[in-house]
């Protein structure tokens, strides 16, 4: 890594300006945490994070690394498709479980969607 | 054949997705690609996944473009009301959306969108799958974000699993 290499001008500040925008919305994500009042509310910030900020950082990569190598690098692209098929296992688990807890101590939440069966 | 590849998209897409995540066509990872593509397939199989049969991939150009644009607005929308919780609390609730659509790949993508999409949870699934519970960051009129979500990705969804 001794040697530099020139990237064009407008790569270097479409990169910078990605990185940027993407560290915001991960700040706006962990703002949101702190400031929400209950649980469910808390639970919509920090998909910024894994949202936006997560795909801004992709771009940024895939616009650094194409104009390194002169050609299109689009792999990291995989990063948010995998994140959003993964992401909907842990806010299921988390969901599901915070409406089991709030009905339980007779929290103002939704009653059971599931109409129990007769036979039973 | 049947019995070596019980789902040969999958092991196509694992195939690429090895060799896309390794950036390389060397003979190593074609055979370790092609491998993991054929014993993960297998060693699922036990899980009884249920078969996927897709139709319509102009439709489902259409949904993915669709979700992209949407997750854009509610970033910006959720980012929003976070740096203005002070002056204005969002308005958040949870809404009851009756459903039409039972494939259950159909539901896993539509979890997906859900979840995706920062200013909605997925909650709760009634039993029968026709009444989905969500959890909405700042609703402005209920029954026109049902219309919304029934009419922008239910509807695509029951076109390409149904």
């Amino acid at each position: 890594m001794s040697e530099f290499i020139e990237l064009p001008r407008w790569a270097e500040w479409l990169t910078a300006a990605l990185v940027l925008c993407s560290s915001l919305f991960a700040l706006s994500g962990a703002l949101g945490l702190l400031r929400m009042k209950d649980f469910f509310q808390r639970m919509h910030p920090p998909a910024l994070a894994s949202t936006l900020g997560a795909w801004c950082v992709a771009l940024a990569s895939i616009v650094y690394f194409s104009a390194l190598k002169e050609g299109p690098v689009l792999h990291a692209w995989l990063i948010p498709i995998l994140l959003a098929i993964t992401m909907p296992v842990t806010t299921l688990l988390l969901a599901r479980a915070a409406l089991f807890r709030k009905r339980m101590a007779g929290d103002p939440v939704p009653a059971e969607v599931s109409s129990r069966r007769n036979d039973g | 054949m049947k019995r070596l590849f019980p789902a040969p998209w999958l092991s196509l897409v694992l195939w690429g997705l090895w060799l896309l995540l390794n950036l390389s066509l060397s003979a190593g990872n074609l055979l370790l690609g092609a491998a993991l593509a054929v014993l993960a397939p297998l060693l699922m199989a036990p899980l009884r996944p249920l078969p996927v049969r897709l139709h319509r991939p102009g439709v489902i150009i259409g949904l993915v473009l669709r979700v992209g644009a949407d997750v854009v607005v509610s970033n910006l929308q959720v980012g929003w009301a976070v740096w203005n919780a002070g002056r204005r609390p969002p308005n958040s609730a949870f809404v009851k959306v009756p459903l039409d659509l039972r494939d259950a790949n159909g539901l896993a993508a539509l979890s997906m969108i859900c979840t995706v999409i920062p200013g909605t949870v997925w909650s709760e699934l009634a039993l029968d799958r026709s009444i989905l519970l969500v959890h909405v960051f700042d609703l402005a009129d209920e029954a026109q974000f049902i219309e919304h979500f029934k009419t922008t990705y239910e509807r695509p969804l029951m076109e390409i699993f149904e």
